[in-house]
């Protein structure tokens, strides 16, 4: 394969199963569908003094999707809306721009790099991050 | 007899080209079919030597432009049977087309009148129908599926009622692959006095139909899927229907007078056809049917169906990999779903991409149906005459790496 996109930290993310699940009694919740393949992910968030405490999520996607998903579930946490929203905005611009990834641990989407040349895949890593930015503005 | 590939292939110039540095292994055809070099003569030809605006011009260009489209309205009445070529209304596609019917017929039905489609119909299929509920108060009902993925007929005596006007039903589903049985819906229809429609996007492309021997009254087909150009299709139906049909959209071409006051309509099918027509599409279609006519289709059938039980079969061998509709190659047309345990259908997809194999991966606007089935997606092979042996080969030596790599 002359990209990678199926590297072994991909699909080790992918199988990761540790922040998986939906919360009992989230400050906010958001659901966001992937028309093009059906798709769906949802991202439950209880927010406390203006932070993520905890979230869960629920992934019906491809391998892509449920890594992209367990990264948030496993870094999200301890962060604001504003700081999420800038590694939302971050990734995405690795993906479409070629951007760097973000800063801290969220270089860990440099995974993702070998997506950009995959233009029909980009919603496929950007999808858990939409469901996160909507569930944030729900909990604002 | 068998098919000379080397012949036939030659005479798609796309299947030469290399994707990711592999031959290309071409079979996503149920989205998509190839385009032979007579087509891309045909349309080319047109556009250089008689493009004009059809209709309404007198001058040299106009006429062979004219010409040309008419004759294509009457190569495409020739290839599914109609009883003549005004019969034969163009479209964008399978989904204008559907929805030119939704509009003209559904403005003949009232409150309460009820349309029957089924759970696997493509979006296309149904969602001109939802718009028509909520537009005139039509009441849809739904036929469901059986376990192999065909249309469960055996429902239709309780899903018709002499409520029904229409029964909408896809040909060949581009899912599943199953054949419909025509004659079973038809005889249902004629029970109670309904029009039958066919969504013929997965059938018109495996062989000449014949709309008027199937009894039916509206077939609906796209032409980038028999070989031929994008954005152009046809909607045929019987002449009454069409006489009695009101026009879709309004504007030029369509017309016999305009005042500021009132308009009177051209006869069918121009008033069907407003604006400037899709003119080098349209002779496109036409280069696209007669070329699938000049074929051995008995030939290209078999052959086609060979490979088909390749895949069925090679599908079956491997664990963990469930095919959605039917399991043998008769009452099926080449597109063949199935579900690889563990593995999403985008990432099988983009796998064999890397291997030089085209394939389709989602819900294929079929999302009821995948709700039903309580799946996501499948992925999607689907084959034309011009596939070969190599092109399952591929298929199969990228599915076992894709398997491999998710293990």
């Amino acid at each position: 394969m002359d990209t990678d996109l199926y590297h072994a930290r991909i699909l080790e993310l992918a199988r990761d199963t540790s922040t998986e699940g939906r919360l009992d009694a989230p400050t906010a919740s958001a659901t966001v569908n992937n028309p093009l393949c059906g798709d769906r992910v949802t991202i439950d968030v209880i927010v406390e003094n203006a932070d993520i405490s905890v979230l869960g999520h629920k992934v019906r996607g491809c391998a892509l999707c449920r890594a992209s998903a367990t990264l948030i579930g496993a870094h999200a946490p301890g962060h604001d809306a504003a700081s999420l929203k800038v590694v939302a905005g971050a990734v995405t611009a690795m993906l479409k721009h070629g951007g760097p990834a973000p800063d801290g641990p969220w270089q860990a989407l440099e995974a993702f790099r070998p997506v950009a040349d995959h233009k029909s895949r980009h919603d496929c890593v950007l999808l858990p991050f939409q469901a996160l930015v909507d569930a944030l503005d729900q909990a604002d | 007899m068998t098919v000379d590939m080397a012949v036939l292939r030659a005479e798609f110039p796309i299947l030469s080209t290399q994707v990711r540095g592999k031959p290309l292994h071409y079979l996503d055809n149920a989205a998509t079919s190839q385009m032979p070099q007579a087509v891309i003569d045909a349309v080319t030809t047109h556009e250089t030597q008689a493009r004009a605006n059809v209709l309404r011009g007198v001058h040299t260009l106009a006429e062979r432009a004219t010409d040309a489209y008419e004759n294509a309205r009457a190569d495409v009445a020739r290839y599914i049977g109609a009883a003549a070529p005004e019969e034969v209304v163009f479209t964008s596609g399978t989904t204008s087309a559907i929805n030119l019917a939704a509009h003209s017929f559904g403005a003949l039905l009232s409150e309460g009148d009820e349309i029957v489609f089924s759970l696997l119909e493509h979006h296309s299929n149904i969602v001109p129908w939802q718009m028509l509920r909520d537009r005139r108060g039509v009441v849809l009902k739904v036929l469901p599926v059986t376990d192999d993925g065909r249309i469960d007929l055996d429902c239709l005596d309780e899903v018709v009622t002499r409520r029904t006007k229409l029964i909408a039903l896809a040909h060949v589903s581009n899912v599943t692959g199953a054949v419909t049985d025509i004659a079973r819906v038809v005889a249902a229809a004629r029970d109670v006095g309904a029009r039958v429609l066919l969504d013929g996007a997965q059938a018109v492309p495996h062989g000449p139909v014949d709309v008027a021997g199937m009894g039916i009254d509206f077939y609906a087909f796209s032409g980038h899927k028999v070989y031929g150009p994008n954005g152009i299709g046809a909607l045929w139906a019987r002449r009454e229907l069409l006489d009695e049909m009101p026009p879709f959209m309004g504007g030029g071409e369509m017309i016999r007078t305009v005042t500021v006051e009132q308009t009177t309509y051209a006869p069918t099918p121009h008033k069907f056809e407003a604006g400037t027509p899709p003119i080098a599409q349209a002779v496109g279609l036409g280069a696209a049917v007669r070329w699938a006519m000049a074929l051995d289709l008995e030939t290209a059938t078999a052959h086609v169906n060979r490979l088909t039980g390749r895949i069925l079969d090679g599908l079956r061998e491997r664990p963990g990999i469930r095919v959605l509709g039917p399991l043998g190659s008769q009452g099926r047309a080449p597109v063949i779903s199935f579900e690889v345990d563990t593995i999403h259908p985008h990432d099988v997809c983009t796998i064999l991409d890397h291997h030089g194999v085209a394939l389709r991966g989602g819900h294929h606007c079929a999302q009821p149906l995948m709700d039903h089935c309580d799946i996501v997606g499948t992925t999607r092979a689907s084959l034309m005459p011009y596939n070969d042996d190599s092109d399952v080969d591929a298929l199969f030596e990228g599915l076992d790496d894709a398997m491999a790599r998710f293990a």
